[in-house]
């Protein structure tokens, strides 16, 4: 077992990143991605890391470049955040269409304007359609195990897809947390070689990213959404994986004191710590409270979201973007589709908060869970919102 | 008698290989001059390549799933990041090369965009390639227009042509009434080894000037001027004959920049008057002799300062 | 060989649509476009290689055999390129 050290999340992750024996990082600076891509380029800098830094300019070719380092065979990682994120999306969106396992980290920050650079989800809900795998983390020790499970999973010839790492924009980036590290024999053992299922190389000529038609348009989409949804037990077995190496037991929906819970408040990211401390509040009043933490985000585990709220009375959902116009925040909209055929289920009640990082406090969710149960419209509540 | 029988045997042909890497059954249009810049390109490097093209007309004629043109490995992303996306073959291959988990020997990384997808949309993605100095031989196919998407106008579009969006009116008489971007000088100015301007109907120049950007260390820019006939309006036979007027004309010359020494690769005695090249394009149909005599002039002093400038 | 697009199942798409044959675009036969053909007269020819060079379809190749240069009709498209580009006219554009 490696050593337990207190560090900046975002070095941890970056230190991750070259543990895996990373071939190409290419990245773009943004807040409050900075540190991660700051770190690798030191560890390429100093020899430690034997990769290509290739420092873009800009977000987009950050993305173009991994395409074509994935393309070619090479482990590659990438960083960013909000308005990077959009500047890729185009190619975020091709790059799972083309099952090229890029890894992301991306430090999730609110979208302009007003420019912001604190944190909200804004930016992975808006490339919540690219067929890539999102995954959330809760804590420093979360992010930096997720980078392993991430290539792993990403590269695995079962699934060939992209993986987005979500890690809340300062919340989680920049503060400092022990985190136990990995030792390289643990990272050889758990990590694979990648073993690419195409690779551009003359040895064996393919074509990659031909144009469809309308004849076949349908088929490809049909694939690529049968490899994603594919790619779930393959993730599942990562983590299991994972247990058996650190003793640390990661799943796609995850609970805190649900067995008996009247009231499930479900939520992703960092926002899931403060939400258990209101949930041990409440738990002291003598209310039967509860957390369901969703680590996974695509493919999105629907059963296992089924069985983790199906008996509660309640279920406060925490969303983290708006979906401007819509009947739902993002998150609320797929709890209540998944629900919608259940004879039996919760009310489902819908609360944004943390946009553009104002503060959540353990109180607040206690006050968000009073809000939407005296709710009775089951309406869009923005929490905190000055009138 | 015998002599001329002795002539008439076909001998093998120099410096151009048989060997074809974009194959027969592509979709360009009839006489399409561009498809055959890239299959001139193709020859002059071999078979140990990579390319990544831009979205457009060569993207789309060679590459309906699950039909291909490519007897080399290509990858196509999107529109305007050919050179990025190559930026990234080029170093993913690099550092598989130093682990020893890809054979060790040298493969060329090739990227290929239109006019519009180097000049406009990706000239970001194209300078950032050249200034980080990747390995990479950066070849636009310039047809002077968006022709895929229906004869648009590019900023390389010259002055006095009418395209989709640049028509000649009372107001914009010349139609494209701003001049063609500079590309091989804005691409020297980043200082790196190699940038020439190149015509497939002067296929040796070019067969050479590829086989130079191959062995440059570090990233070379190559424009092609590759006549469209379908937007320019002529007939598809014409299409070397129009490269050939270009050229003699001085309207698109033939020159490369080596290590920021400036060399003309053709100088005509006498530049041919423009209006022998304007003349059955359709695209300049609507010229008056007053505009064809401004632009005559513009060239003329364009040319004189390409020629000081390589001297 | 390569099914016809609207006939190939979700199923049978190669990861990420990935071709893996190369050139398989050479069963399009691109002649059907065509509504000239250029005649050859090998009697004229002086086998510089223009034609060859200068055919946007490589639809042109010399048989070294019987000392000509012959037209691959499942290709050409007609253009006549070949045609105006021969420097002694050997070669003719004729109705199709």
């Amino acid at each position: 077992m490696g050593r337990k050290v207190g560090v900046e999340v975002s070095i941890a992750a970056a230190d991750a990143v070259g543990l895996c024996d990373v071939d190409v990082v290419a990245a773009y600076p943004i807040t409050p991605q900075t540190h991660v891509v700051e770190h690798l380029s030191e560890l390429c800098a100093s020899g430690s890391l034997d990769a290509e830094f290739v420092p873009v300019e800009s977000e987009h070719s950050a993305m173009s470049v991994c395409c074509g380092s994935a393309a070619a065979g090479a482990r590659t990682f990438t960083a960013t955040s909000s308005q990077g994120l959009a500047l890729m999306a185009e190619i975020v969106f091709i790059a799972s269409s083309m099952r090229l396992p890029i890894v992301m980290f991306l430090a999730n920050r609110a979208l302009s304007s007003p420019l912001s650079i604190w944190n909200d989800h804004s930016d992975t809900m808006m490339v919540r359609d690219s067929g890539w795998i999102q995954v959330f983390c809760e804590n420093g020790q979360e992010v930096y195990d997720a980078v392993f499970h991430a290539f792993r999973v990403a590269e695995d010839a079962r699934v060939s897809l992209p993986v987005m790492i979500n890690v809340d924009g300062f919340n989680l980036t920049h503060v400092i947390e022990p985190i136990e590290f990995w030792t390289k024999e643990m990272t050889q053992k758990y990590l694979p070689e990648f073993k690419p299922i195409h690779r551009l190389h003359p040895d064996k000529v393919v074509t990659m990213g031909a144009f469809g038609m309308p004849e076949i348009y349908t088929e490809a989409k049909m694939a690529q959404n049968d490899a994603l949804l594919k790619s779930f037990p393959v993730i599942k077995q990562g983590w299991d994986e994972l247990a058996d190496l650190t003793g640390r037991k990661y799943s796609p929906v995850e609970t805190y004191r649900t067995e008996d819970a009247e009231t499930i408040i479900l939520g992703m990211g960092s926002i899931c710590e403060t939400a258990s401390l209101a949930v041990d509040q409440m738990r002291e009043r003598g209310k039967k409270a509860g957390l369901v933490k969703l680590r996974l985000w695509r493919p999105l585990p629907v059963d296992d979201i089924k069985k983790a709220i199906a008996r509660a009375k309640d279920v406060l959902v925490l969303d983290r973007a708006v979906s401007f116009g819509a009947a739902n925040a993002p998150v609320t909209s797929e709890i209540r589709a998944i629900m919608y055929h259940e004879s039996n289920r919760p009310n489902i009640h819908n609360v944004i908060a943390g946009l553009g990082g104002r503060d959540v406090t353990p109180d607040h969710v206690i006050e968000m869970l009073e809000m939407a149960l005296a709710d009775k419209t089951h309406g869009y509540n923005i929490f905190g919102v000055r009138s | 008698m015998a002599e001329t029988e002795k002539n008439k045997v076909i001998k093998p042909i120099k410096n151009f290989a048989m060997q074809e890497y974009i194959s027969s059954g592509h979709r360009a249009c009839q006489g399409c001059a561009e498809v055959l810049a890239v299959r001139h390109v193709l020859k002059a490097i071999g078979p140990d390549m990579i390319l990544a093209m831009a979205t457009g007309c060569m993207e789309i004629i060679s590459s309906p799933y699950p039909l291909t043109s490519w007897n080399i490995p290509w990858i196509h992303v999107a529109f305007e990041n050919a050179a990025a996306v190559a930026s990234g073959v080029e170093s993913g291959l690099k550092a598989l090369r130093r682990k020893g988990r890809v054979p060790d020997r040298d493969v060329t990384i090739v990227a290929m965009g239109g006019d519009g997808g180097t000049t406009d949309i990706g000239f970001q993605a194209l300078s950032g390639m050249m200034e980080r100095g990747h390995r990479v031989i950066y070849v636009c196919v310039d047809n002077e227009a968006y022709m895929n998407t229906g004869i648009q106008r590019s900023s390389s579009t010259p002055f006095g042509a009418t395209t989709t969006t640049s028509p000649a009116g009372r107001v914009k008489p010349a139609g494209e009434m701003t001049w063609k971007k500079d590309m091989v000088a804005i691409a020297a100015a980043h200082g790196i080894p190699y940038a020439a301007t190149a015509c497939p109907t002067f296929f040796t120049d070019l067969q050479k000037k590829i086989q130079k950007a191959k062995e440059v260390d570090g990233p070379s820019y190559i424009h092609i001027l590759s006549v469209c006939p379908t937007g320019w309006r002529i007939p598809p036979n014409k299409a070397i004959e129009y490269g050939q007027l270009a050229v003699d004309t001085g309207v698109f010359p033939l020159y490369e920049v080596e290590k920021g020494v400036w060399k003309l690769n053709r100088k005509p005695k006498e530049l041919k008057p423009i209006s022998e090249y304007f003349k059955g394009q359709g695209r300049y149909r609507h010229l008056d002799e007053k505009f064809t005599s401004e632009i005559q002039d513009k060239i003329t002093e364009k040319w004189n300062k390409l020629v000081k400038f390589c001297e | 060989m390569t099914k016809p697009m609207d006939q190939i199942s979700w199923r049978e798409i190669d990861t990420g649509a990935v071709i893996t044959e190369p050139g398989n675009a050479s069963c399009y036969h691109t002649g059907t476009w065509r509504s000239q053909r250029p005649k050859y007269d090998s009697n004229i020819c002086i086998r510089c290689w223009r034609c060859f060079v200068m055919c946007p379809d490589a639809a042109i190749s010399p048989d070294f055999d019987k000392n000509v240069f012959s037209w691959n009709y499942d290709y050409c498209k007609g253009c006549g390129i070949c045609a105006h580009e021969c420097p002694v006219e050997a070669i003719t554009m004729e109705e199709d």
